[in-house]
């Protein structure tokens, strides 16, 4: 089973590389660009029954390690291989 | 009294600690790697500078899970001297010996200068020797030094007084021009709410001789070396 990790800074947290990012597209004439947030991906693979089972293993590892709580938050997707 | 040294793949401050406590402060000092688990016979834990493993997904976040970082642990919780310097101060934020988190600094760059910070409590093993108000001449060097808490969390930080440095001006105020990297509060260093555990952002044992072009960081170490040996501090 896949699945994928998204980690994100919190939106109360100022994100200094997103918003370099985002006034470089302005740069570029992208004016219609008015913010850019910058993350982390992540895909697992995971030995896990059901959907359900591995989307709770990603949960663990997501709060144990791959995202920091105090100012990351995660969102999770699970893919399934037969699809 | 014995000062380790826990040395991660990737530390690259831990030689300088060891001058500046064993040469120049003249105490006992050893290495630790990380993979060891035995702090025995230790009165000091340094967690030093660097990129311990490398800063791989978060800085700090894999030292956290080192072998050792178990053990210090231990001796935290039991009472003993631990301080965190730079990258140390880091894992010391995601082993949750220390609260908040660092972000990359607000000018994105790598700032590598000295700084002035003003020491604002002296009842820490660390900085007991200081002068209240003190404002020390140290270097900082790093990329995610931007410290951060939610604001209730600072708020309670300074309820307890454990903002123990906070970056200045030369006049000695906190204000956002004496700040390099965006710190909230312009906080520069923390002790645990216990207060025998420190992580700073400066490096204080690069500031231990006046050839090095200060010698305000030799007062740390002077600090926990007067602590432990009045019996102040000890883990037990």
């Amino acid at each position: 089973m896949r699945a994928r990790v998204f980690v994100t800074l919190k939106p109360s947290v100022f994100d200094p590389q997103g918003t370099t990012v985002a006034e470089a597209l302005h740069t570029l004439g992208y004016d219609s660009v008015s913010d850019v947030r910058q993350g982390k991906y992540f895909e697992l693979e995971i030995a896990a029954a059901t959907a359900d089972e591995a989307k709770r293993i990603a949960g663990e590892v997501s709060g144990k390690l791959l995202a920091n709580p105090v100012i990351e938050s995660y969102r999770i997707e699970i893919a399934d291989q037969k699809a | 009294m014995t000062f380790a040294i826990v040395v991660f793949p990737g530390s690259n401050c831990d030689h300088d600690a060891y001058h500046a406590v064993k040469h120049v402060l003249g105490a006992n000092a050893r290495f630790v790697w990380h993979k060891e688990t035995n702090l025995q016979g230790v009165d000091c834990v340094i967690l030093p500078g660097g990129f311990a493993h490398g800063d791989y997904l978060r800085t700090g976040a894999i030292a956290r899970f080192s072998p050792v970082m178990a053990d210090v642990v231990k001796f935290a919780e039991a009472g003993g001297p631990v301080i965190g310097i730079c990258n140390g101060f880091q894992v010391l934020l995601e082993s949750g010996l220390l609260p908040g988190a660092m972000l990359r600094n607000r000018s994105l760059k790598f700032q590598c200068e000295h700084v002035l910070v003003k020491v604002e409590q002296t009842d820490t093993p660390f900085t007991r020797a200081c002068r209240p108000g003190q404002i020390l001449n140290l270097p900082i060097a790093h990329g995610e030094g931007n410290y951060y808490a939610e604001p209730e969390a600072v708020a309670q930080l300074e309820r307890n007084r454990q903002v123990i440095f906070r970056y200045v001006t030369p006049a000695g105020e906190a204000v956002d021009a004496g700040n390099p990297n965006g710190s909230v509060a312009n906080i520069a260093g923390l002790c645990s709410d216990r207060r025998n555990v420190v992580g700073l952002m400066p490096h204080p044992e690069r500031a231990c001789e006046s050839a090095l072009g200060s010698a305000d960081g030799l007062v740390l170490f002077e600090s926990v070396l007067g602590a432990v040996k009045e019996g102040a501090v000890h883990a037990r």
